[in-house]
């Protein structure tokens, strides 16, 4: 199966029922992608599919075959992606940084469909999970790369 | 891998044999090729006589000053998003006279070097800072004292006539400077002075700032690197299926031959209440875990630990409810019992608070490799790597000397990682190291991270109150009922109460004439564990909002009956003023805000790890649930070193506090927990957050911790509240386990 990650293309040989995030993370060695809960209740997971922000724990392999992937790793090559690590780093966003590659992929696709979301829509689509409560840092950091 | 990989003997460096390669050698050996040498004289004198290590001194154990003027340092704390790499940066920079950005911070090894609390480590209790301070300013002032006679010796100039700004030595008569890199080398052959100077308060560049986190960046692009992510060569994957109750083990697997021809299948194994399958990948071993059918006999009578077949939650607070008993005294003023007798009103209540899980987001994992060498390796989470070590060298049958332990940054812990028998993956992993004869990366699914994580305890409070006729309270008891983790992972007296169990409830600073605080131990079936800010995250939460009891029925409006008893207290006095100055003035509503909506505010108390923290919580009802709008805290950990990180942490513990007074429950039947995920177990969402308002209060008392007491304001605050619009008291949480409605308020 061929598989297009980060603008290069990689054939994994893999049952094609395989959770995205476990051929990112142990068959590719792109370990940036987090897993915390196996079952899309986290979004620790989260990548974009053809810019969709997509937990790729509960996304089998098969369905993503030829689409447009793009994980954490490859953040900064991207415009809007940028911003949102600035936004980030300006922010002083992390604490345990676990859920973060996440959390900047959820917003990087936020920002790729809606360049100035409202308030609303930040709260839409920011949805994942952090046990360190870095939340209102998050919304803040959306908030500054929207105007950035 | 070469990074990983370790010589098999260090024999021709002429060093110390006899002490682990990652102990304080480890650090030598390091050194040594980088040029910032443990000192010949003292790495020999240890070998040859083994003084004792004073931890905390020995500057090359912690700092290697590069040739490019980095500073690689050996953090005696893990890092796992409290901030402490950045801190401990900051307080060593200052006095090294090096930029904190400069830093490069890692986990240091098993060794004596980095005992500092108290003879011990352990990154917990909110200590890490508060504890090391003085000798991580101490060592810094030491390094820079050698830099300083290495630049005398190699510019030919007096000592006295030298100066340093950030990174270098310099002259100022002669114009002339030199780096600290290129004086490293020559630096650390001197011996560590013994005394240094500090220097002023009013000095410092870092020291008290919001300095912008080391970590921020890696953590922001998924560059930094957790347990779950290391790999070595040769490695195969590990998923185990847990005995769904704690005792049982595993009989004959019917279906052992299918699982064992699944794509990418390596193995199966039996180990101590599991079964486990090794994999060419995690999710292949997962999924070949999960197939295993296996038959599991019950445990035998007297099993350590074995969770009964009948526990249920609902049946353990019963029990302790019930328990008979003024328990034993832990902290007693005067004579409560007769002021209680001639009290003219009485108010009594019965608290409790459920098991918490710790729901840190990334799983438990570990990865082992034994060595040609007979040494093995171990990449894991801890919060205590002499601990960790000593304990994976029993299940390795090695000596600790021959345990390799890289402690890898922590993704959350809130006191998940210290040593919990069998809730550490560790043992697993070397289990199957040992068996399969490869390196094994074990990794807990998130349903099994729930089924073996160590609890934070369950437990009752029952508390009599007596007022006099002015609706004032003259006689205050209180009995905690249930265990606590410290009695039970560091030793408990049968004839002394674990403060564990009674932290929050006693040590609060009210002027109540006659006061008896107890506690009745119960051994808790589960395996309990430290859950960030410990006693204090549920005895707070009782005594605070009994206190609201108090006033209540006193007629007392509780924000002035807390500012009246604590008249002679002035430090927190001054404080409970500072959270109501920061929320606009106390008011306790009900109101109604912009929205239209009915608030209230609910104000809390709390003097958890040397800080003393208030909190003031305004919330709605919406839909039978609480909404908490806003919070406000000021918080006065005596001094400070970063307010940013202060700020972050505080909010952190407002997320966690409020996450357990809403939804947290870990609930048990038939011994078996019924969540397994966070679809059962909720933890606080993002639109639940509500905005977060700090105010640091330095009042120059000694330095308190700073990653746990911003949480047990958070549920007795939010509770007082929300009582106020319900017109009930409201005795247990979480909240969500009854549908609220607004009281005649
Ligand atoms: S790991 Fe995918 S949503 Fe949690
Ligand atoms: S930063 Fe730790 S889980 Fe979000």
């Amino acid at each position: 199966m061929e598989l297009t990650i980060n603008g290069q293309t990689h054939q994994v040989d893999i049952e094609p029922d395989t959770p995205l995030l476990w051929v990112l993370r142990d068959e590719l060695g792109m370990t940036g992608t987090k897993y915390g809960c196996g079952l899309a209740q986290c979004g620790a997971c989260t990548v974009l599919v053809h810019g969709q922000a997509t937990r790729s724990c509960v996304t089998p392999v098969e369905t993503v075959a030829g689409a447009k992937i793009m994980t954490i790793e490859a953040i900064e090559t991207d415009p809007v992606g940028q911003k949102v690590v600035e936004a980030w780093v300006a922010q002083q966003v992390p604490q345990c940084g676990y859920c973060q590659s996440g959390q900047v992929m959820a917003a990087t696709a936020l920002l790729k469909q809606s360049a100035r979301p409202t308030d609303e829509e930040i709260a839409g689509a920011m949805v994942n999970l952090c046990r360190c409560g870095t939340y209102n840092a998050i919304a803040a950091a959306v908030r500054e790369a929207a105007q950035a | 891998m070469n990074d990983m990989t370790v010589p098999a003997q260090a024999s021709s460096t002429g060093a110390p044999l006899n002490l682990s390669r990652r102990g304080f050698l480890g650090a030598s050996l390091g050194a040594l090729v980088l040029g910032v040498a443990l000192p010949a004289r003292q790495a020999r004198a240890q070998q040859a006589d083994a003084p004792a290590i004073k931890p905390g001194t020995r500057v090359n154990a912690f700092l290697e000053i590069r040739p490019d003027g980095t500073v690689l340092f050996r953090s005696p704390f893990m890092e796992g998003g409290q901030g402490i790499f950045t801190a401990l940066a900051q307080i060593v920079g200052e006095e090294l006279d090096v930029e904190p950005t400069q830093f490069v911070m890692e986990p240091a090894p098993p060794g004596p070097d980095y005992l500092l609390i108290g003879g011990m480590r352990f990154t917990g209790g909110s200590m890490s800072v508060r504890l090391s301070y003085d000798a991580m300013r101490r060592l810094g002032a030491a390094a820079r004292q050698m830099l300083l006679q290495a630049a005398a010796v190699q510019l030919g100039v007096p000592l006295a006539e030298l100066t340093t700004e950030p990174g270098r030595v310099v002259h100022a008569a002669s114009g002339r400077s030199l780096a600290y890199g290129d004086l490293a080398g020559a630096a650390a052959a001197l011996p560590v002075p013994e005394n240094v100077t500090l220097r002023e308060r009013a000095d410092f560049r870092w020291i008290g700032k919001p300095f912008a986190r080391l970590d921020i960046h890696a953590k922001s692009t998924g560059k930094a690197r957790y347990a779950i992510d290391q790999t070595v060569d040769d490695m195969l994957y590990g998923a185990v299926q847990h005995a769904r109750r704690l005792g049982m083990e595993p009989g004959d697997i019917s279906n052992e031959a299918q699982v064992r021809a699944m794509p990418g299948v390596h193995s199966v194994h039996r180990l101590p209440g599991a079964v486990a399958v090794l994999a060419n990948s995690w999710w292949r071993a997962r999924r070949a875990a999960e197939a295993l059918e296996v038959n599991w006999t019950e445990p035998a009578s007297g099993t350590a630990n074995a969770m009964p077949a009948d526990f249920s939650t609902e049946g353990h607070l019963a029990k302790l409810k019930a328990m008979p008993g003024a328990g034993l005294d832990f902290e007693t003023e005067g004579d409560a019992a007769a002021a209680l007798a001639g009290a003219t009103q009485k108010v009594e209540a019965v608290y409790d608070a459920p098991y918490l899980a710790h729901g840190q987001l990334e799983p438990s994992s570990a990865l082992a490799r034994f060595n040609a060498d007979g040494t093995l390796e171990l990449w894991l989470p801890n919060q205590a790597p002499e601990m960790f070590q000593a304990d994976a060298a029993k299940v390795a049958g090695l000596s600790p000397d021959k345990v390799i332990l890289h402690s890898q940054l922590l993704g959350g812990f809130f006191g998940r990682h210290f040593l919990y028998t069998t809730a550490n993956a560790y043992p697993q992993a070397i289990l199957l190291a040992k068996a399969s004869g490869r390196p094994v990366k074990l990794l807990w699914s998130r349903e099994e991270e729930f089924l073996r994580d160590a609890l934070r305890p369950m437990a009752v409070a029952r508390f009599r109150a007596g007022l006099d006729a002015n609706g004032l309270p003259v006689a205050y008891e209180a009995v905690a009922v249930g265990e606590g983790p410290a009695g039970r992972w560091f030793g408990r007296k049968t004839d002394k109460v674990d403060s564990s169990s009674v932290e929050g409830i006693a040590g609060k600073p009210y002027a109540i004439p006659n006061r008896r605080i107890a506690q009745i131990h119960v051994d808790d079936p589960m395996i309990i564990g430290f859950w960030r800010s410990v006693g204090h995250s549920m005895n707070d939460f009782f005594s605070e909002t009994f206190f609201d009891e108090m006033a209540d029925a006193g007629k007392q409006d509780p924000y002035a009956l807390r500012l009246r008893l604590l008249a002679d207290k002035p430090r927190h006095k001054a404080l409970l003023e500072a959270v109501a100055d920061l929320s606009g003035g106390w008011k306790r509503g009900p109101f109604t805000a912009q929205d239209g909506t009915r608030r209230a505010r609910g104000v809390a108390m709390a003097s958890p790890f040397g800080s003393e923290v208030a909190t003031i919580a305004e919330v709605s009802l919406r839909d039978g649930e609480v909404v908490v709008h806003d919070v406000w805290v000021a918080i006065d950990p005596g001094s400070i070193v970063n307010p940013a990180i202060i700020n972050a942490q505080v909010n952190s513990a407002v997320a966690l506090g409020l996450s357990s007074a809403l939804f947290e429950e870990a609930v048990y039947a038939e011994g078996v927990p019924r969540a397994r995920n966070y679809d059962g177990y909720p933890i606080l969402p993002p639109d639940r957050m509500p905005k977060v308002h700090v105010r640091i209060v330095e009042s120059g008392a000694p330095m308190g911790g700073i990653g746990e007491p911003g949480v047990p304001g958070v549920p007795p605050a939010v509770v007082n509240a929300a009582s106020v619009l319900t017109g009930k008291r409201i005795r247990s949480l979480p909240l969500s386990k009854q549908r609220l409605s607004a009281g005649e308020g």
